[in-house]
């Protein structure tokens, strides 16, 4: 028989255990929540849009559906912006809109309770502390949590009307 | 009134129960100590529909309630009057009554009109500030608010009603002005009272407001009375079938419970049942069951069904590229198939497709009555015409078309109509002509609202505009100043009557027309009248486009705005320091907009007579787009740019090519308006 408060502390952190999907920009890895993204695919022929940043590097065809692609290493200057059959793109369905976003691999999906996460520190990373959840260990390696909501619906990124100049 | 409006109750009723929904959802997130003007304006719109709905289908319970909540929420919007829990509380209560006499008009379900009378009087006090004398209450509410002395009269079998109409002291020459404006809404007889007063006793379709708005013209409305006459054998007539026609305006008075005369009703007429969510008039007049030749389909399921098409059409020209290599001698078979595959696939897109299509007349046959009941309550005389009834037009942009048309025959009855007299001194028949019309015109369809009236007058736009700080200049020209009557907040009318003249009018029209890809044009001549015309694309789903050729990129134009094409002489082209270029075609100097550095690709011709100029005209400008090649013209199916990105210049969407790439199409109107811009500023984007 366990101890009822440790049985429920045990439910609790269940619970709150959220999954990650785990991907690498140049040197560093990151996680966003797995329950952001609809797939993952292979980079194909991107319809580049005149007149925007570079990072966006324009439309594609999802099954009938026209998606925004953005390419994370150019934005946040890691690693390097080549196109192979190897170039991943993970397609985020974020508030019911559509985009896809460029990253250099894909690795796998972790599991990470509230006690794995800690608290960004203020610099050391290329993405804006604003956009990041914290720092989650699992053994040796280490994910960098993004509130890939929060940075996608954000001025940066240029996607949502309105706020791009 | 030989036109059936049941046809359009269950829209009203969709509608409304739309906008009732959706102003429930802004009062509950709204904050009251920091309102946010978009939300009030908004709630303020919701209101406004509703009464412009009821009042075209004579619901005036409904209308009553939503004037007073609209004249509230007007001054709050303005600032006018600070917005306090309270008026939530009201607007909210306001709410729950509409639902109730919407349910009323839709199920023949009982109406509590206290509640609603007490709904009035709540949303007037607050109106009129905290101390609301109850005199004024009655006097702004008072056709809807007497109701139990003298109730709504029993209608007889004809959907009639009997109304004595006692007339003050009035001299002879009133009275027969009355008679003949009264004789507009039934059938009228006359007799003297022994104080040789008039009494008229009318038989009409119309409420008791009707007669109360048309005697306002001649007396005091207050001076009059107005009784239910119940002639002895009319009571008698109060058979099962009627019993459902008075159920839906219970008198409280007169009737029993109108659940309890509902009940029978339906039993006595076999179809009732079945189609008593039609709304009541359908009912009444039309036994067939609509079910049967008619489905009712989520407008997502047509959609979806579209655009699953949209792909099949795409696959198809895929696996025609494919086996366009093949060879047809040994593959015989399989290109027969395929091109039969090619047929059926196309048909089947037409199919799809004629589902969203529907007749004009759908929207037209609404306004009838709305012109008429209007007309009889400003003593107008308004012949009502329309054109072009069965064009056809995409069922998503037919039912956005129906609020703007509304304002709009509502404020040419009202204003852009003379009164009967003006019309007669102005040398012009008394009864003025106020036309509808559709017609299709490119890849566009021109809904037109016209009126023979007395035509915009530009000194009192101009006055009006000065007065509300828009910057104006004597030296406009008129097509500007009419313009002028579309920014917000703008109306010239001096008076806020029920009908029309609170300014919401014609911004709201034109930025629903904005929305739908549409433009506003207003022509008027003074004293010979006014046309409002709306040019509207046909379907926003799918577009006959011609794709061209710069660099690596393919672009589609529709082709609705594309005039010819051609390759200009080298001395056609002249350049004008620091201004672009312009090309002489056939003694016409048009402006060159090239779209490489426009959209910063590397073209395979920068000089314009080794690439092909593409002519193209949007609002009577035109201009040359140079292009390397043309690849060719085809249909292709809209997508939206902005459903996951946002808007980009120059781009009005995007479509899916043969090859499953995406090709964007050009917003040419855009680049037509920035092609002056260009000239100067080359970055312009």
């Amino acid at each position: 028989m366990t101890n009822p408060a440790a049985a429920a502390a045990e439910t609790h952190a269940e619970e709150s255990a959220r999954e990650y999907l785990a991907f690498t920009l140049g040197r560093e890895e990151y996680g966003i929540d797995i329950l952001r993204v609809q797939e993952i695919r292979g980079y194909e022929s991107v319809t580049r849009i005149a007149n925007t940043p570079e990072f966006i590097k324009g439309v594609m065809n999802l099954r009938g559906t026209i998606v925004p692609v953005v390419d994370m290493r150019i934005k946040f200057r890691l690693g390097e912006a080549v196109y192979d059959q190897f170039t991943v793109v993970i397609v985020l369905n974020i508030g019911g809109r559509v985009m896809g976003m460029v990253v250099d691999s894909v690795s796998d999906v972790t599991t990470l309770v509230p006690s794995q996460i800690h608290v960004a520190p203020e610099v050391g990373t290329a993405l804006d502390h604003q956009y990041l959840i914290g720092l989650g260990t699992l053994g040796e390696r280490m994910l960098i949590l993004v509130d890939i909501d929060k940075l996608m619906n954000s001025t940066d990124m240029g996607l949502i009307e309105g706020m791009a100049a | 009134m030989t036109i059936d409006m049941s046809q359009f109750y269950q829209v009203f009723f969709d509608e409304a129960d739309e906008l009732l929904a959706e102003k429930e959802r802004l009062l509950l997130v709204l904050d009251v100590s920091a309102p946010d003007p978009e939300e009030l304006n908004a709630i303020f719109r919701t209101a406004h529909s509703i009464k412009g709905g009821a009042a075209t289908f004579g619901f005036s319970d409904i209308t009553d309630v939503t004037h007073i909540l609209e004249t509230l929420l007007d001054r709050i919007r303005k600032g006018e009057m600070a917005l306090t829990g309270e008026h939530v509380d009201a607007f909210l209560a306001a709410k729950d009554v509409l639902d109730m006499l919407m349910a009323g008009h839709r199920h023949g379900s009982s109406v509590d009109r206290d509640a609603a009378v007490a709904v009035c009087q709540r949303l007037q006090a607050l109106a009129d500030g905290s101390a609301a004398a109850p005199a004024a209450v009655a006097d702004t509410v008072a056709p809807a608010s007497v109701p139990d002395a003298d109730a709504e009269p029993v209608a007889d079998t004809d959907d009639n009603f009997r109304f004595r109409v006692e007339l003050p002291q009035v001299p002879e020459r009133d009275v027969e002005a009355l008679a003949t404006e009264l004789a507009l809404l039934g059938s009228v007889s006359r007799e003297t009272l022994p104080d040789q007063r008039t009494v008229f006793n009318l038989v009409t379709t119309e409420g008791r407001d009707n007669i109360v708005a048309i005697c306002a013209f001649v007396l005091d409305p207050d001076a009059l009375k107005i009784t239910a006459a119940n002639p002895a054998g009319t009571s008698a007539d109060i058979a099962a079938p009627t019993a459902v026609a008075a159920s839906v305006e219970p008198p409280p008075v007169v009737a029993p419970p109108a659940p309890a005369t509902a009940e029978p009703a339906a039993e006595a007429t076999p179809a009732t049942g079945e189609n008593r969510n039609w709304g009541r008039r359908a009912t009444d007049r039309e036994p067939v069951n609509a079910e049967s030749s008619s489905i009712r389909v989520g407008v997502e399921k047509v959609d979806q069904l579209i655009n699953l098409v949209g792909e099949l059409v795409i696959t198809q020209a895929m696996i025609d590229q494919r086996i366009g290599a093949l060879d047809p001698i040994a593959h015989e078979r399989l290109l027969n198939s395929a091109s039969q595959l090619a047929r059926n696939t196309r048909d089947l897109q037409e199919a799809v497709m004629s589902i969203r299509m529907m007749p004009m007349d759908y929207v037209f046959s609404r306004f009838p009555r709305m012109v008429r009941d209007l007309a009889g309550k400003l003593g107008k005389k308004v012949e009502f015409v329309t054109r072009g009834a069965a064009t056809e037009l995409d069922k998503g942009l037919i039912e956005r078309i129906v609020d703007p048309l509304n304002h709009l025959v509502r404020n040419s009855v009202d204003h852009g109509i003379e009164m009967p007299e003006k019309r007669r001194a102005a040398g012009k028949g008394e009864a003025g002509t106020l036309t509808l019309s559709a017609a299709h015109q490119g890849g566009n369809i021109v809904i037109e609202v016209s009126d023979d009236g007395g035509g915009l007058n530009r000194e009192k736009i101009l006055a009006k505009a000065r007065q509300q700080d828009i910057p104006v200049s004597d030296t406009m020209s008129d097509a500007e100043v009419w313009q002028l009557v579309m920014a917000p907040g703008f109306s010239t009318a001096e008076v806020v009557t029920d009908v029309s003249g609170r300014g919401v009018g014609m911004d709201v029209v034109k930025r629903n027309i904005g929305a739908m890809g549409g433009n506003v044009e207003i022509r008027s001549v003074p004293g010979s009248g006014t046309t409002i015309s709306i040019s509207l694309p046909l379907t926003l789903a799918i577009l006959d486009g011609m794709s061209v050729k710069v660099g690596d990129e393919v672009y589609i134009l529709p082709l609705g705005y594309v005039v010819e094409s051609l390759q200009p002489a080298p001395v056609d082209v002249k350049e004008i320091a620091g201004q672009g270029k312009l090309v002489k075609v056939r003694e016409e100097y048009l402006p060159l907009i090239p779209l490489y550095q426009i959209f910063d690709i590397e073209p395979a011709f920068a000089d314009p007579s080794q690439g092909i100029l593409v002519i193209l005209e949007s609002e009577g400008k035109k201009a040359a787009l140079l292009v390397d090649s043309l690849v060719g013209q085809q249909q292709v199916v809209v997508k939206n740019l902005e459903s996951n990105f946002r808007k980009v210049a120059g781009i009005s969407g995007a479509t899916i090519l043969g090859d499953g790439g995406v090709s964007l199409i050009l917003d040419v109107s855009a680049l037509l308006r920035s092609s002056r811009q260009l000239s100067s500023d080359p970055v312009f984007f």
